[in-house]
């Protein structure tokens, strides 16, 4: 089956994070009350509770003067996910168009999938002691609907449809946008990674969006699912037994991953 | 909102449209996508409309007129102006009596006890015949178009940016932009909102864009006109039902006590004016007859004598009802759809208002903070300021009631949105509780007080006891009977009428709103066919214009484009060169007009045409295609009584200010009344300007939003924002607590401190701003002190709106 995605149009999305809400009505995900702490985006990640985000970054520069770059923030939803190759309890599954997909009931909350991902999206929910993340709305779409999020935009920042189609749709766009006042515009999520699930039409170059240039998976997964994997089965009852196993296989993973370190002290928060 | 699609500029000035009206941009987008159109935004901030927009040009709050005033200038000579347009369509080039003049900001027949002009040197020169006397070449020293030439030659780039604070750079840009749609195969439009008409010069910035649209050939045209993004959905049916003291249903001035509007032929004579308004006697009758049914006979005026007339020396707006309030001259207030306590100009003195009241009725969703004014947590503040007045509830005598709401899913009736567009909205859930849809409230309240007045025979009780209120016997009102009120009835056998122009004086017909009539027909079997509730959304337009004339209703007929006779040359039948996809109608001499005499000739077209539909291109008033207006033109000089400060718009500094007005030496508008001169801040204590906006997370004074989770949890609290340079200057932290205050009161907020404010040059001198969320209150999940504390008790001088764009203030770390 052709793979089905969502398409965003970073130039065309307002911010009005109507998207949020769909997201949060659909799945009925309680609200995570935060501090405003100076930027619209009041959370600076997802979280256990909240897929998606609108990230809202400025930028200025003496050419362009002052931009305000917003950008929707969630899963990828990755061709080749790392969240799905690390998961001890194959707790993540491809549907068929693309969608990566979580099973609460295989989780057992060791967060592996986060210190793995690229982007840090699989998040901690504490008060089920699981992991949870944005589904593309399989639920929906198996019922031929489409997600959540894209059937709200009201700027038609987001659609959804045949990635082929939307991908053709999005490289006709990055040429207007390019001819007109963004030379930088790009699309992101046709090639990183092997291909994204999700594509994106950047107004900018993708760090002017927060997003890494060159997203990679951390170099010590292949050799994790090939190696420690296959072990794990006898692992998990100690990781369960004594929190000692988990805290030093995890140390391990984000030692050598420091960069991403701070990402991961994130996740502890859990905001409930 | 679709034609936004037709466009070729949109110029969004004084409106934050991306964030406060999200489907206006998918439809600017389509434009910019399809017709490589370009989105200009004018404003204080760096919004999220900025962000989406071709060009972005700042401007200190409350120098509109500067603004436009130099763009004025430079389509004049530039000679950028749609010539054919403005010497046919526009007073452009009718003549000035002799003896009008301007001087240094101030008009002729000004008399500074009054604060108030005598307009009557603002008039045109007439002929033997009392026609306005034309010059067409538009060259006489007293032709309209001169005279504006002459009252703009002061806004030079250099000024108006000295004024304004806009780079200049940015300023040309926009000018070079927008007024590109001069040429006869463009249009332009302007959307604002309520950046533009929160000003003491409010109703005159609308007037700067109107004289801009005229001269570039910008109204009655598919992707033109100036659109008033509403602050709610249904504003426009608020203002259409006569929800202002001016005015009764259908635009007509409200009766007053003066000696001409003593009886019903008084007010008649008084208010019937050439052109559509010719028609006044009928709407008013309608009126009256819907109003007072049998009881409004033609022996007794129709029961005119039964409405209220209004002090015609006194003002009852919404500053003036609270001031009134605040002297203890009112005792009792029904609050229904709004919380003065957090939405009101200078929110302290209001919130104190309402302790000297005996009694309020506030129906909403939530105990908001009106509802809860008197409560210990309304009284919190967060300095402890003398000038404040602090009360515990002990010394509040007032009574409040409290009735619950149901929300707007929970009920149907109509909206009217900004295209005049009636959609009638079905119930979609059962109200929560014992809430109740407004409709039913007022319902109650009218039939419950009718019923104390039973069997009363004094005069005065005659206009409630005499009242024709009957929408039905159920449990609920009948809104059908609502409907077909609004729409007029033939008294003879409760039929629809079909149209206004059907309407009758002689007390045979009955109509609630005249604007309204034509908006319920009847179905071929003889049922009642309410067109609000039309869902065709096939566009029935020949190029897809996006009419969409089968999609619910829009007032008046059913006309979707207003002034359309404008989107074709005088002659009625060529289109504008090169913009023949644009032509709305057209007139065609071979169509049978009217089917009874068999007179040929009758205008056609996509949309339903603004005009008599038989009166010929060729005939006298054949090419007036402005016919709300008795010049039958569009108004580039505002004659007579149009407005009470100035024919011109002309710019004057708001109220409190940073600078000395340089185009002039009046400093602030010579028609704004003054209510609290004490309160007047200046900038040695109050450095900063100050303004008040929304988020698009919060929908109005935030009582349904921030009652509500998942919307609390995107913006969670009171935050203003300022520049990074006010910031290092103040040592404040993004993220941060600070203090801001005024001359009436002071708030706590969180700063954010962002690149998008810039300090402004203005005049050599840094000015910094401070932009305040307005939509915060002590109630809900996300509460937040009350910005309104700080604004103001001023209004603009022709309509009152609270000046809450522009004021001083002064800002400190908490
Ligand atoms: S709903 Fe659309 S426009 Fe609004 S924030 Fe989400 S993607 Fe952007």
């Amino acid at each position: 089956m052709a793979y089905m995605t969502n398409l965003y149009d970073s130039s065309k999305c307002t911010a009005c994070r109507g998207c949020m809400i769909a997201c949060k009505d659909w799945n009925q995900l309680p609200a995570v009350m935060e501090p405003f702490k100076g930027n619209y985006s009041t959370h600076e990640d997802t979280n256990g509770d909240t897929f998606t985000i609108i990230k809202f970054m400025e930028e200025e520069d003496p050419v362009d003067g002052v931009r305000w770059n917003f950008l929707k923030y969630n899963c990828f939803h990755c061709f080749d996910p790392a969240c799905m190759q690390v998961c001890p309890r194959q707790a993540y599954s491809k549907t068929e168009w693309g969608a990566t997909i979580h099973d609460p009931d295989k989780c057992i909350g060791c967060q592996y999938c986060t210190y793995a991902c690229p982007f840090h999206i699989p998040k901690y929910r504490k008060r089920e002691d699981k992991i949870a993340k944005c589904t593309l709305c399989a639920d929906r779409v198996s019922e031929g609907l489409t997600p959540a999020c894209a059937r709200t935009c009201p700027a038609n920042a987001l659609k959804f449809g045949d990635r082929a189609e939307l991908l053709a749709e999005a490289e006709e766009r990055v040429k207007f946008l390019r001819a007109n006042g963004f030379p930088r515009a790009t699309i992101y999520g046709k090639l990183e990674l092997g291909g994204l699930n999700k594509l994106y039409i950047l107004t900018d170059t993708p760090d002017k969006f927060g997003l890494p240039i060159d997203p990679h998976i951390p170099k010590q997964i292949p050799f994790w699912q090939d190696w420690v994997q296959p072990w794990l089965g006898w692992l998990i009852p100690l990781a369960i037994a004594g929190s000692a196993t988990s805290f030093v296989t995890t140390r391990i993973l984000a030692n050598k991953h420091a960069g991403h370190e701070e990402h991961g002290a994130h996740v502890e928060g859990g905001h409930e | 909102m679709v034609d936004l699609k037709n466009t070729d500029v949109a110029l969004i000035m004084g409106s934050n449209a991306a964030e406060n009206h999200p489907v206006s941009f998918r439809w600017l987008d389509r434009a910019r996508q399809d017709r490589g159109a370009k989105i200009i935004h004018v404003d204080p901030r760096f919004t999220r409309t900025s962000a989406k927009a071709d060009v972005y040009a700042p401007l200190r709050s409350g120098t509109d007129i500067a603004f436009l005033g130099g763009m004025i200038k430079y389509i004049l000579e530039n000679k950028l102006y749609h010539e054919a347009y403005v010497a046919n369509y526009t007073n452009a080039t009718f003549l000035i009596k002799e003896g009008f003049s301007f001087n240094d900001g101030i008009f002729s027949g000004y008399d500074p006890d009054k604060r108030a002009y005598d307009v009557s040197s603002w008039d045109y020169e007439t002929d033997a015949e009392g026609s306005p006397v034309k010059d067409m070449t538009m060259t006489h020293p007293r032709s309209v178009l001169q005279l504006l030439k002459k009252h703009y030659s002061r806004y030079d780039i250099d000024t108006v940016c000295s004024i304004t604070g806009t780079p200049k750079n940015k300023y040309m840009q926009v000018l070079e932009t927008f007024c590109s749609t001069g040429a006869q195969d463009k249009t332009g439009t302007i959307l604002y909102a309520m950046g533009i008409t929160q000003h003491t010069v409010g109703s005159q910035n609308i007037r700067a864009f109107a004289i801009v649209q005229l001269l570039l050939g910008n109204m009655g045209r598919p992707g033109g006109g100036i659109n008033a993004l509403r602050g709610e959905n249904n504003v426009q049916g608020a203002t259409d039902m006569a929800l202002l003291y001016h005015i009764i249903p259908g635009y007509i001035t409200s009766p007053s006590n003066a000696p001409e509007h003593k009886d019903l032929t008084a007010f008649l004579t008084k208010e019937t004016t050439k052109g559509y308004r010719s028609n006044t006697p009928k709407w008013v009758t309608s009126l009256l007859k819907a109003w007072w049914g049998d009881a409004a006979t033609k022996n007794n005026d129709f029961g005119y004598h039964y409405l209220p007339k209004r002090d015609s020396k006194k003002n009852y707006s919404h500053i003036a009802m609270f001031e009134a309030m605040h002297k203890g001259e009112i005792d009792g207030l029904f609050v229904m759809g709004t919380n003065p306590v957090v939405g009101g100009p200078n929110a302290n003195k209001e919130q104190e208002a309402l302790c000297n009241l005996k009694w309020m009725v506030q129906a909403d969703l939530w105990l908001n903070e009106t509802a809860d004014f008197w409560t210990y947590q309304a009284w919190e503040r967060a300095v402890h300021n003398d000038k404040v007045d602090r009360k515990t509830p002990a010394d509040i005598g007032t009574e409040v009631f409290f009735l619950p709401a149901c929300a707007v899913f929970e009920k149907e009736g109509t909206a009217a949105q900004t295209g005049r567009w009636v959609q009638f909205r079905w119930k979609g859930a059962e109200p929560v509780g014992d809430s109740k849809a407004d409709l039913w409230i007022v319902d109650q309240i009218a039939t419950r007080v009718r019923k104390l007045y039973q069997g009363s025979t004094k005069p005065q009780d005659e206009p409630i006891v005499n009242l024709n209120w009957d929408y039905g016997h159920g449990h609920e009102p009948d809104i059908m009977k609502v409907a077909l009120e609004l729409n007029g009835y033939y008294l003879a056998d409760n039929k629809p009428v079909p149209s206004f122009a059907k309407l009758m004086d002689d007390g045979t017909t009955a109509c609630g709103c005249w604007v309204y009539c034509g908006c319920m027909g009847l179905t071929p079997t003889g049922e009642l066919d309410y067109k609000p509730m039309h869902r065709d959304n096939k566009d029935n337009s020949k190029h897809g214009l996006g009419l969409f004339s089968n999609w619910a209703w829009s007032w008046p007929v059913n006309r979707r484009i207003v002034y359309n006779r404008c989107s074709v040359q005088p002659d009625g039948i060529t289109p504008w060169p090169g913009d023949e996809k644009r032509a709305l109608i057209q007139w065609d001499a071979t169509a049978v007009g009217d089917p009874a005499t068999g007179k040929l000739g009758k205008w056609v077209g996509d949309d339903v045409p603004d005009f008599n539909v038989t009166l010929a291109p060729e005939e006298p008033g054949g090419k007036n295609p402005f016919i709300m207006r008795p010049e039958g033109v569009g108004c580039i000089f505002a004659a007579k009584t149009s407005m009470k400060d100035g024919p011109f718009p002309e710019h004057y500094e708001p109220w409190e200010s940073p600078t000395t007005n340089k185009i002039n030496s009046q400093q602030n508008n010579p028609c704004v009344k003054v209510w609290e001169p004490d309160k007047q801040g200046n900038s040695k204590d109050f450095p900063y300007v100050a303004t008040t906006y929304r988020v698009v997370e919060h929908w109005q004074t935030g009582a349904l939003t921030r009652n509500l989770p998942w919307l609390s949890e995107l913006m969670p609290d009171m935050f203003v924002e300022i520049s990074e340079e006010l910031a290092k200057e103040k040592n404040i932290k993004n993220g941060r607590k600070v203090i801001v205050s005024t001359s009436r009161g002071d708030i706590s907020a969180v700063a954010c401190v962002t690149k998008r404010l810039k300090p402004m040059n203005i005049n050599g001198e840094i000015v910094h701003m401070v932009g305040a969320i307005w939509q915060f209150g002590f109630k809900g999940f996300a509460t937040g002190d009350i910005a309104n504390r700080l604004t103001p008790h001023i209004g603009c001088a022709n309509s009152m709106c609270p000046e809450y764009k522009a004021f001083l203030c002064d800002i400190r770390r908490a």
